[in-house]
């Protein structure tokens, strides 16, 4: 049973390295995420973004525009999770002493 | 956190030590718009400073910075920053969350940056206060805490 379970996590591994060799290589300039447009022949977002993020944004850290800016909704998200993350905290951690208080 | 001895050194070098920490944090988070950082990242420099004295001074001491009982409030303050941001833009005529209508500034573009510089504070807030609060949280009950 263990030996299995190294089989199969060695042949994942194998796997996961095998497809990692199919990866474009970083700035490359023809793959298909890197293109002015996507091979339907539409305009890439990120062309977008590197031609126009410094006027539209007044703001030099593009990351930080498409962040803040074009994908608000998305942080604003993420930071509710956060604080749904700290009252569950709250609410799971503190109930217990104020129990103990009133016995 | 338990403390078994008083330490001079230990106490004297996280005193010191934990101002600069908040500095860089405020400056990753005020800085995001031209240097990598921003409101998570911030947040979290601006939560290990505060952390950093629980630990080291005992978390009574520590309360005299930052009391425990600010640390949900705060978050819930930075979250309706960011909503009340996207409120406000909605409020002045635009889309939810398009900080071009806030009356930042006179050009558009420069709202734009001081709409996400008021999301980042309100993020950086948030992180700060939720982290130090669920350290807080599971220190709750300890003796000597």
């Amino acid at each position: 049973m263990k030996a299995a379970n190294v089989l199969v996590l060695v042949a994942f591994c194998g796997l996961l390295i095998y497809a990692a060799t199919g990866f474009p290589n970083r700035g490359d300039a023809l793959s298909v995420t890197n293109r002015e447009s996507s091979p339907a022949g539409t305009p890439n977002a990120p062309t977008h973004y590197i031609r126009r993020a410094k006027e539209e944004a007044h703001t030099d850290n593009m990351v930080t525009a498409i962040l803040a800016d074009y994908r608000g909704y998305d942080t604003l998200g993420e930071e509710t999770v956060i604080l749904t993350a700290g009252l569950i905290c709250y609410l799971l951690l503190r109930r217990e002493r104020s129990g103990h208080e009133k016995e | 956190m338990r403390r078994n001895e008083n330490n001079p050194i230990i106490d004297l070098i996280s005193s010191l030590v934990a101002p600069f920490i908040m500095l860089f944090g405020l400056y990753v988070i005020f800085h995001g718009h031209y240097s990598p950082g921003g409101g998570f990242q911030g947040g979290t420099l601006l939560a290990a400073s505060v952390i950093l004295l629980r630990l080291s001074l005992g978390s009574e001491l520590g309360q005299s910075q930052f009391p425990r009982r600010l640390g949900t409030p705060l978050a819930s303050l930075g979250v309706l920053i960011y909503y009340g941001t996207g409120l406000a833009a909605l409020i002045l005529g635009g889309a939810f969350l398009n900080y071009g209508f806030i009356p930042f500034s006179a050009l558009a573009p420069l709202r734009r940056s001081w709409g996400i510089l008021s999301v980042e504070i309100g993020v950086g807030l948030a992180v700060m206060a939720v982290l130090v609060a669920i350290y807080d949280d599971l220190l709750e009950g300890e003796p000597d805490a």
